[in-house]
């Protein structure tokens, strides 16, 4: 090795043509990387389309936890000559290229996918270098920076393994050129080939001839380019677990995970990306064990019905009936949600406010995706907070929680179902595509964690002096919740105000105390909701520089303010999780003392700027926003904060990186 | 052992100021529904009556069952919530022509797909009654009602053919004021296996000046030596008319025939069961094919928490799943 190598620190991307099955050999890259003891955090891009558009998977893969992506780029794993077009000028100067020699010579123009813009761009950067506008022209600048090419023989490599496993048609093992990227890649990168065969037979666990096959071709690529480039400083080693059980998983399961255990049992959707994972996960899953029970009767109730459960996963025909069915099923006591994106929850509306005002226990997982309208379906934003605080006509009283990363998705997820039933009302799980899409190396949840609480109801009939009055006025404004079907208990609901029964009303007196008992209820769950899941605190309580956000931007602000700490400059990072109701006091308590405060939002209006300034008086100092689709990473959040701390930055910075 | 008490019509009915206009073929269908769930002896808190937003669904807050007034035109997917979270309950839904036919009719056709096991009954009256009489999807093309300001643009949609084509495995039509008969309809729709649909004829008094009582009992035609009207409606069943599907091979013909006999309108209006088919697996089937004690153990019925609050789900099988070590 010439250089210092540069151990378990990598950023790697591998693309391809969308349907090629690069989403499967991220899986296989990052399960293997993980199954070494490595913290890995990947983050998914695709286009709106099935096949032929191009997708990529970027991987890191570290020593210690990470949380977010970074810019750089220290490998770049390509089979097609659009991932090296798109992606080889980010590749860092002491990075390497592996790529198909046979596609070498691929003119920029024979990639129609390629939008003009990019191409333009291109082309200019490649005129500078005095450069023609081949694969080869621009693999060769990369070069001239010192960047390791790597070239692979795709072909001949699949026609060995045809050879050997008599196949006859090569379009039929096709996809393998993502296994020899794969392999390449832990090749160059001297890590141990059986942590990738490993990985492979977890991903292909229902194959096992797939799986047996694609590890003896993969071997091939991998020996092709094991030990020939010393000079590449990059290596990835296996460090243990240290004792510590870990999963690998995206955004979705987890919060499919954190719902099944919370009780969910009905959850109906209508297709959309990106929320219908989660979905599909739970439904591949339905079929729910129970726990045995405690050998101890006096530790819990030992006739609690042990018979296997299930979750009944409902596709409907609009996001209308998904909403109004997940409302029906929890009338019968059911734990019940729908999940849904912007287009599918602009839907949604009327049910929101028929569950309002009939305080029906209704949780909807809202991913957000770039709006307005279809946007760009399958990029990423945090557009909808607006939304999701005025959904529907009418005050009609909501809890808003927002999840910042897989572990807090996976505890809300169960957590949004207590605050349901114990509020009588629809909590709106706000998460988005890039914690959805981006899966993460974390401990194994601890299921004892979670508790439920199912709030004040009703299960062994009314035994009342009067009788039962589904909306009695009380003074928390929690009334007694009877279940359809209950002997005793009967109720009436309407979308109509209504009287303490459930008939309609219009009286004047009426209206006004059912609003406001209606409205009482979140002024308790203001009061009994934790300050952790209110607001997160990190780093320095006395800095003058504070940084206000919500959602998914946590990891990219934690690692940042990491990264920055390391060079001596001190931040203090508020992390908002209630949206509604609003915890006014905290956020005004973290905030006062700042002399600058930083809003950062994956939105073009600065919307959680605008409610901290609505419920607090308090107005960030500065912006920093992106709405190009791509999540934000921590190389360019770093960069902006490190221009506040300097003094210089204007008020509002815009983030402009993105593939 | 003390015998059940005997529940009577006055037990399914509510305290509560019926606002409908006099004359309503509304209150028809209601009494109706109070007769069956009586004669049925369905216990009233095991019962869910769901339905849109119209005059027609007003009808719950009339009923002492559970009652559930939902939106316009959503019925059906409330309705279908509430049946698969807990299947033993009795669920019927309602709701006006406009409801179930115009903003619903998203629901009224998949409703035919899924083929829930439960009672839909549409009001069918020509207009949107609640807001004041334009015209609704079931009035034909160039009828002119006194509430319309110039004739109807749009054709009329049969509800009875829509049904069919989405895959209602009972089809069937009522007069509102033919009580007795309605009563047997609705039994019957309770009692079938599967989802079936009831479109009820019922005269607006208020908005719909041609499709009245009057017209409907045919007084506008008396016969020609004693003067008595001739009815436009006739029921089904008089005339030997068999809706059922006893076999797969009669699929074709006994559709054919429901499609025939449902085209009929204007001098013959045909009222009874007009299809009937238990050989399609109901939803609930279907579930219980994949998740085996679904019917057992549903959504509703499960227990997800010991006293202590603890879950008693066990993800230890999904979690070993995506572990790495
Ligand atoms: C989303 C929505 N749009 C419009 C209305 C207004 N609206 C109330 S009742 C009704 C029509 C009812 O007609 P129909 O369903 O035929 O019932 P009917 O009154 O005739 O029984 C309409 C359009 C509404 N309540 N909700
Ligand atoms: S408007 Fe028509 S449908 Fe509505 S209550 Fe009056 S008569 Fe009945
Ligand atoms: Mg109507």
């Amino acid at each position: 090795m010439t250089q210092t190598a540069k151990v378990n620190e990598l950023s790697w991307i591998v693309g391809g043509a969308q349907g090629s099955g690069v989403d499967s050999s991220a899986t296989v890259f990052a399960r293997a990387a993980a199954s070494g003891g490595l913290h890995v955090y990947g983050k998914r891009e695709y286009y709106s389309n099935i096949m032929g558009e191009h997708s990529y998977f970027q991987v890191r893969a570290c020593s210690r936890p990470i949380r977010s992506h970074v810019d750089t780029l220290n490998l770049l794993a390509t089979f097609d000559a659009e991932t090296a077009f798109r992606h080889a000028r980010n590749v860092i100067d002491d990075g390497a290229i592996i790529y198909d020699s046979a596609l070498a010579g691929t003119k920029l123009d024979d990639v129609p996918t390629i939008e003009a813009r990019l191409r333009a761009d291109l082309q200019t950067y490649l005129v500078a270098r005095g450069l023609g506008f081949t694969l080869q022209d621009l693999l060769k600048s990369a070069a001239d920076r010192g960047v390791t090419l790597v070239p692979l023989p795709y072909a001949s490599l699949l026609t060995q393994v045809a050879d050997e496993n008599h196949i006859d048609q090569l379009s039929k093992i096709s996809r393998m050129v993502n296994m020899f990227a794969v392999a390449a890649s832990f090749g160059i990168l001297g890590y141990d080939y059986e942590l990738m065969a490993k990985a492979l037979r977890d991903v292909f666990r229902s194959k096992a001839e797939v799986a047996e096959m694609n590890v003896r071709g993969a071997r091939k690529a991998y020996d092709l380019v094991r030990g020939k480039y010393d000079a590449y400083p990059y290596r990835l080693e296996p460090i243990g677990f240290n004792g510590e059980r870990r999963a690998l998983m995206t955004g979705a399961q987890a919060i499919g995970l954190g719902k099944v255990l919370g009780g969910m049992r009905v959850q109906t959707y209508y297709p959309i990306t990106p929320a219908s994972d989660e979905s599909e996960y739970i439904e591949a899953n339905q079929i729910v064990n129970v726990r045995e029970p405690a050998a101890d009767p006096a530790e819990e109730e030992s006739d609690v019905a042990r018979e296997t459960g299930s979750v009944l996963v409902m596709q409907t025909e609009d996001e209308i009936a998904a909403v109004t069915m997940a409302i029906g099923a929890a009338l019968t006591g059911a734990r019940s949600a729908t999940c849904t994106s912007g287009p599918g929850f602009c839907l949604m509306m009327e049910g929101i406010g028929w569950a309002g005002i009939n305080e029906v226990p209704l949780v909807i997982t809202l991913y957000q995706r770039a709006g307005p309208s279809t946007g760009m379906p399958t990029r990423h934003e945090q557009g909808d907070l607006r939304f999701a605080l005025h959904a529907g006509h009418g005050d009609s009283p909501r809890i808003i929680l927002a999840s910042g990363d897989f572990e807090e998705a996976f505890h809300d997820g169960a957590k949004a179902f207590n605050w349901a039933e114990r509020y009588q009302t629809t909590v709106i799980h706000l998460v988005d595509k890039a914690l959805a899409n981006s899966n993460g190396t974390m401990p194994i949840f601890d299921p004892d964690q979670v508790r439920i609480d199912r709030g004040e109801l009703i299960t062994d009939g009314w035994s009342g002096r009067d009788p039962y009055k589904r909306f009695a006025f009380t003074e928390s404004g929690v009334s007694p919740r009877a279940l359809l079907g209950h002997p005793g208990t009967m109720f009436w609901n309407t979308g109509d105000e209504h009287d303490e029964k459930g008939h309609i009303t219009e009286d004047p007196v009426l209206r006004n105390l059912m609003m406001e008992k209606r409205d009482r209820k979140l002024d308790l769950a203001a009061r009994e909701i934790s300050e952790s899941d209110k607001v997160n605190f990190f780093g320095d309580r006395t800095a003058e520089t504070v940084v206000v956000s919500w959602g998914s931007t946590k990891g990219a602000l934690l690692d940042a303010i990491d990264a920055l700490e390391r060079e001596g400059i001190k931040l203090g990072f508020l992390q908002i999780r209630l949206a509604n109701p609003f915890p006014v006091e905290l956020v005004t308590r973290a905030l006062a003392r700042a002399k600058s405060i930083v809003n950062v939002e994956m939105n073009f209006g600065a919307h959680m700027g605008g409610l901290i300034r609505e419920k607090t008086g308090i107005e960030p100092t500065h912006h920093i926003l992106k709405y190009n689709g791509r999540p934000m990473s921590s190389t360019e959040l770093a960069e902006a904060l490190r221009v506040i701390a300097k003094g210089k930055a204007p008020r509002k910075q815009v983030l402009t990186y993105g593939v | 052992m003390a015998s059940k008490p005997v529940l009577k019509v006055a037990d399914f009915q509510t305290e509560v100021h019926n606002d409908w206009c006099p004359g309503c073929g509304d209150f028809g269908i209601l009494r109706s529904i109070q007769m069956t769930l009586a004669e049925m002896q369905l216990d009233p808190s095991n019962v869910a009556i769901v339905s849109g937003i119209g005059c027609s669904a007003k009808t719950v807050h009339y009923v002492k069952t559970y009652g559930i007034h939902t939106l316009h035109g959503r019925p059906l997917p409330f309705a279908t919530g509430v049946k698969l979270a807990n299947p033993g309950l009795e669920v019927v839904a309602c709701g006006g022509d406009g409801d179930g036919l115009g903003i619903g009719a998203a629901h009224f056709v998949n409703s035919g797909r899924r083929n829930v096991d439960m009672l839909y009954i549409i009001f069918d009256n020509g207009v949107y009654g609640l807001t004041k009489g334009q015209a609704s999807p079931t009035l034909r093309l160039g009828v002119k009602i006194k509430s319309l300001p110039a004739p109807n643009l749009n054709e009329g949609v049969n509800p009875l053919w829509l049904s069919l084509a989405a895959g209602a495995t009972w089809v069937g039509r009522g007069y509102s004021y033919d009580i007795k008969h309605l009563v047997s309809l609705i039994r019957q729709g309770i009692e079938h296996k599967g989802y079936a649909f009831l479109d009820v004829l019922q005269p607006c008094p208020t908005y719909n000046n041609l499709n009245t009582k009057e017209w409907f009992g045919g007084e506008d035609r008396k016969e020609e030596n004693q003067g008595r009207p001739l009815p436009r409606v006739y029921k089904l069943e008089g005339t030997g008319y068999d809706p059922v599907v006893h076999s797969e091979d009669e699929l074709d013909a006994k559709m054919a025939q429901a499609m025939m006999r449902g085209r009929e309108w204007g001098d013959k209006i045909p009222i009874g069961v007009f299809y009937k088919n238990e050989l399609v697996p109901t939803y609930e089937e279907r579930i219980s094919a994949r998740v085996p004690n679904f019917l057992k153990n549903p959504p509703a019925k499960q227990a997800i928490a010991d006293s202590k609050g603890r879950p008693t789900t066990d993800l230890s099988r999904l979690l070993k799943s995506l572990a790495v070590n």
